[in-house]
């Protein structure tokens, strides 16, 4: 389909987009402010709420005791309390709410607010957490053969551990919300939340209403990355207590610190790993232990221990395989999706063994990948029983080796490390394969609400939520072209529980694939009413020939009989005489992902519609002095199917390569011994900047290539693109490693800091000299 | 309650009257000594396109022009916006509602995402092309040619974009300036 601009361009460039916190509301709006835990792991004494009350302009000031629903906010499992009640388990924990008329008077409230802490020993490490055996849920596991027994036979060893960090989301609008308070029960809750319907269940909740008296609409956020599908909950739950109790309009906004501070990252993990290969690098066995750390509460963290565990195979056959993953309790706060959700994770632990399993055999790790693609015919199994269907590895592969001239570049590299001491160049070719879907299966499911108006102008609803990545736009386009109309002639109406209810969260990549399916059945059902009663008025012009509905054609604004095109009349102009015959103009539409199926206890099924594709080529400059690194030249070919939007495909697979560079390299969370999160602002928390992105960067879609599964042969886009950094980051390792001349292996994690770099060079050193 | 309001009201701040040039116009408000600029535009004269991405100075999402310059409305005084002239994203508009060739450029280079980064970047690129347009304000010379995609970069070092990965928007400065050539 085409490159048209983002559905609200020209109203993000001339400032007239409308976030949460650029809302007009009358006088009578009052700021909400969180007071929160400054200990990671305490018991309170009830906090004394007098003198904050007393002060002029605080309109409430809330303990958990003041909630009239349930004190509840867990998504999935309810062990998430909205206030704390006499323990706090993470710095960052809400206690107190408070409504005031301004910011000042809030902040000079939240000073009264006496809390008196008993400090407890908290858990903050992840190796703590395991030693301490925090588990939050039973362990689980995928096998597939008999991993135990292979280990015994095959010729080669490796076995480690690899440490993943957390990282934090970073959208730009900080989490917010306004809630306006409605006739008697009634609450109007305008959040930047990427789950409507789950904003709404929880606001019910905690105000202890049914959930016909809450609206919850959405009109875009400001970023989002996965940190707004159940942690914008919070917020909302808050402005919404805080509304009840004032009866008056309440709007929190979250500073960038107190953002940073309270909300959840990122899951920190820590991989064990055991693979046997034979003397050509061909993997025989794999065993994977993943561990996450959850921190104090589940929110999403088994379902993202769970796709970490589906994607520790990444792009790679194994014949036997076991993965077992636990997920750790900690004291800070709880982690939370991202990007990725543990995707990232768990291929980072497959692509360090293929990384050292070339190391060990002296070979390039582009061949040992190659070696170990998925097959197309045979050796297409994933470990959890998924056949990977339409594999785009080995096009991948082929064209981008060649695109990038990988070979030469490679001896290149050789060559300049071969004369340079103190600067080491590196380059990696890393796959990535996504399943898309929710692995929790019934969530595969969306709605919308189409709206034909008598002008014929249409209003679209659907179920999901546009955070930037052009779902809206898409859906325009989806919209556009299944009714045959111009792209003007559509509009996507702000998300709104009211219109579309009991959706699922915009996430999984799953956006466009749900919603715009659900928007096409609106639009069948549209048409095929608007088409009987065209055909009909058709017939009466040559009642010779009548015509059905299968023959009318819509297209360019205008309904056309294709056994006569003479018969044919305007879009607008036929909505009139549709509403003067009684046609009703409006329908819903329903989609559900069919033929998948997961057993989760038996780690055993088909838990993805289908796989996205991805494959990037890295070189990178590293100072051995500094630990600097600079990013020279990135290739990326990936694979979206037959793309709706190619320009913003292209935006999605830039800026998630973008971000998943962050996280690979600069972004690094540090908490001090307290649980306090030491790099709270921009300044000492480090996201790309235009600096840091490859100084030469090459990014294609793959041509050709029609998803036979998904709306309009087209492929979810926004989360696969993350994981290509591991490009960049194994390119980094590679740099290290030619300092030895590839004789050690080096020390690695993730985020390879310039920190990392130096100690691992110094490591590689201390070895040649132990030689 | 109503007693209560009273007394908020007269909590007694300094006050300062500034008088400044916003987007054409020249306007004038009382505000506190330690009010920053970003505050006064968002909350005084009530235009919202300017955003607050960090308030710490960081991000750039809350930039503005000060007489051609590039600031951080976030970190700027209220009190020293006093006489100057304060572009803000709003003033970029055309009086004919067309857009400003920066955020057309923008617009059509498919550089905007979730669009909160995308005025501040619009108002940094609108201070590039002044400085190749007009007298550089500071430097006092205009500039010659048209900017490398190095300076693009050094220019644009302040405005952080989390959604985008920058490409676009530098793939927008540049077709900027060779359409302008
Ligand atoms: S809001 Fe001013 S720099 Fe971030
Ligand atoms: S477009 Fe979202 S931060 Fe730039």
């Amino acid at each position: 389909m085409k490159n048209i601009p983002h559905d609200s361009a020209s109203k993000h460039v001339t400032g007239q987009s409308v976030y949460i916190d650029d809302m007009p509301v009358n006088s009578r709006l009052l700021t909400g402010r969180v007071v929160y835990s400054r200990h990671a792991h305490a018991k309170i004494k009830s906090p004394d709420l007098t003198k904050a009350k007393q002060l002029p302009g605080v309109h409430a000031v809330l303990c958990y005791q003041d909630i009239p629903g349930h004190n509840q906010m867990g998504p999935v499992i309810h062990d998430e309390v909205c206030l704390a009640i006499k323990e706090v388990h993470c710095v960052g924990q809400a206690i107190v709410l408070i409504a005031a008329e301004n910011e000042e008077i809030a902040i000079e409230a939240e000073k009264l607010v006496v809390i008196e802490y008993e400090p407890l020993e908290a858990v903050l490490e992840l190796r703590r957490a395991i030693e301490k055996n925090t588990l939050l849920a039973p362990a689980r596991t995928m096998n597939r053969g008999d991993a135990e027994t292979a280990m015994k036979n095959s010729f080669h060893t490796i076995r480690g551990e690899l440490e993943t960090g957390a990282q934090e989301h970073w959208y730009l609008e900080t989490q917010s919300c306004l809630c306006i308070p409605g006739e008697h029960q009634e609450i109007n809750v305008f959040s930047s939340t990427q789950h409507p319907s789950e904003t709404q269940a929880i606001v019910a909740e905690v105000l202890g209403i049914a959930k016909n008296e809450v609206v919850v609409e959405t009109r875009r956020m400001g970023g989002a990355f996965g940190g707004k599908e159940t942690q914008a909950n919070h917020a909302a739950a808050w402005t919404a207590l805080l509304c009840h109790a004032t009866k008056r309009p309440v709007k929190i906004r979250l500073s960038r610190d107190d953002d940073q501070k309270i909300t959840g990252k990122r899951h920190r993990f820590l991989i064990r790993y055991e693979a046997r290969f034979n003397e050509d690098g061909k993997l025989l066995a794999v065993k994977f232990e993943l561990n996450a750390d959850a921190g104090y509460t589940t929110d999403l963290s088994m379902a993202i221990l769970e796709r970490a565990m589906l994607h520790a195979d990444n792009a790679y056959f194994i014949p036997d395989m076991s993965v077992t993953g636990k997920a750790y309790r900690t004291n800070l706060p709880s982690n939370t999706a991202f990007r990725g959700f543990g995707g990232p994770q768990g291929m980072a632990g497959m692509e360090t063994v293929i990384d050292r399993i070339a190391r060990f055999l002296k070979k390039d790790p582009a061949e040992i990948r190659k070696l170990n693609f998925y097959g197309t015919e045979k050796e297409n199994i994933t470990h959890y029983g998924q056949e990977v269907e339409l594999n785009r590895l080995h096009l991948l592969y082929d064209q981008l080796m060649e695109t990038s001239d990988y070979a030469k570049r490679k001896k290149e590299v050789e060559l300049f490390n071969s004369k340079n001491e103190f600067y080491k160049k590196g380059m990696a070719i890393t796959p990535v394969k996504f399943g898309i879907s929710f692995t929790t299966s019934f969530l595969n499911q969306a709605g919308a609400l189409v709206n034909i108006y008598k002008d014929g102008t249409v209003l679209v609803n659907h179920g999901g939520t546009e955070m930037g990545q052009g779902l809206n736009t898409k859906i325009r386009q989806i919209a556009a072209a299944e009714l045959g109309v111009t792209i003007d002639k559509i509009k996507v109406n702000a998300t709104n529980t009211s219109k579309v209810p009991n959706t699922s969260a915009t996430a999984a990549s799953a956006g466009t694939d749900l919603n715009g399916m659900a928007v096409k059945d609106a639009i069948e059902k549209l048409k095929s009413r608007i088409g009987k009663q065209l055909a009909a008025e058709f017939s009466k012009i040559r009642p010779e020939k009548p015509t059905t509905v299968d023959h009318l054609i819509f297209q360019n604004n205008t309904i056309i009989d294709s056994l006569y095109p003479d018969r044919k009349i305007a879009f607008d102009e036929a909505m009139v005489i549709c509403h003067l015959n009684q046609i009703s103009l409006s329908a819903t539409g329903f989609y559900k992902t069919p033929d998948i199926g997961w057993d989760k206890l038996k780690g055993w099924g088909k838990p993805f519609n289908y796989y996205s594709f991805g494959m990037s080529v890295s070189e990178v400059l590293v100072d051995t002095l500094t630990g600097s690194h600079k990013n020279l030249r990135t290739d990326i070919l990936h694979d979206v199917g037959d793309s709706i939007n190619p320009g913003i495909d292209l935006g999605q697979v830039e800026g998630g390569f973008i971000q998943g560079m962050g996280w690979c390299t600069t972004e690094e969370i540090k908490w001090d011994e307290k649980g306090n999160l030491l790099n709270h602002s921009p300044d000492t928390y480090k996201i790309p900047s235009v600096q840091d992105i490859p100084a030469d960067f090459r990014v294609n879609l793959l041509q050709n290539v029609p998803n036979p599964n998904a709306i309009r042969k087209s492929k979810a886009v926004a989360e696969p693109p993350l994981m290509l950094a591991f490009s960049t980051w194994l390119a980094i390792k590679d740099a290290i490693s030619a300092v030895g001349n590839h004789q050690h292996e080096p020390f690695f994690q993730l985020p390879a800091t310039n920190e990392v770099i130096l100690l691992s060079i110094e490591d590689i050193r201390k070895k040649i000299k132990g030689n | 309650m109503r007693e209560r309001m009273k007394k908020v009201k007269s909590v007694q701040y300094p006050q300062h009257e500034i008088s400044f040039i916003l987007n054409g116009k020249k306007v004038s408000c009382k505000t506190k000594g330690s009010a920053v600029l970003l505050d006064v535009i968002r909350d005084v004269f009530e235009l919202k396109g300017t955003k607050p991405g960090c308030h710490e100075g960081e991000c750039g999402a809350c930039t503005v022009l000060v007489d051609n310059v590039p600031v951080n409305s976030c970190l700027f005084l209220a009190v020293n916006a006093d006489g100057k002239n304060i572009l803000t994203v709003e003033g970029l508009l055309h009086a004919d509602g067309t857009l400003d060739p920066v955020q057309e450029s923008l617009v059509q280079n498919g550089a905007v995402q979730c669009g909160f980064c995308s005025s501040g970047m619009a108002m940094s690129l609108k201070a590039l092309v002044h400085q190749y347009e007009n007298a550089h304000p500071v430097a006092g010379e205009i500039k010659k040619g048209i900017p490398s995609r190095d300076e693009i970069k050094k220019h644009l070092e302040g405005n952080l974009c989390r959604c985008t990965g920058y490409v676009k928007i530098l793939d927008a400065a540049e077709k900027l300036f060779l359409n302008n050539e």
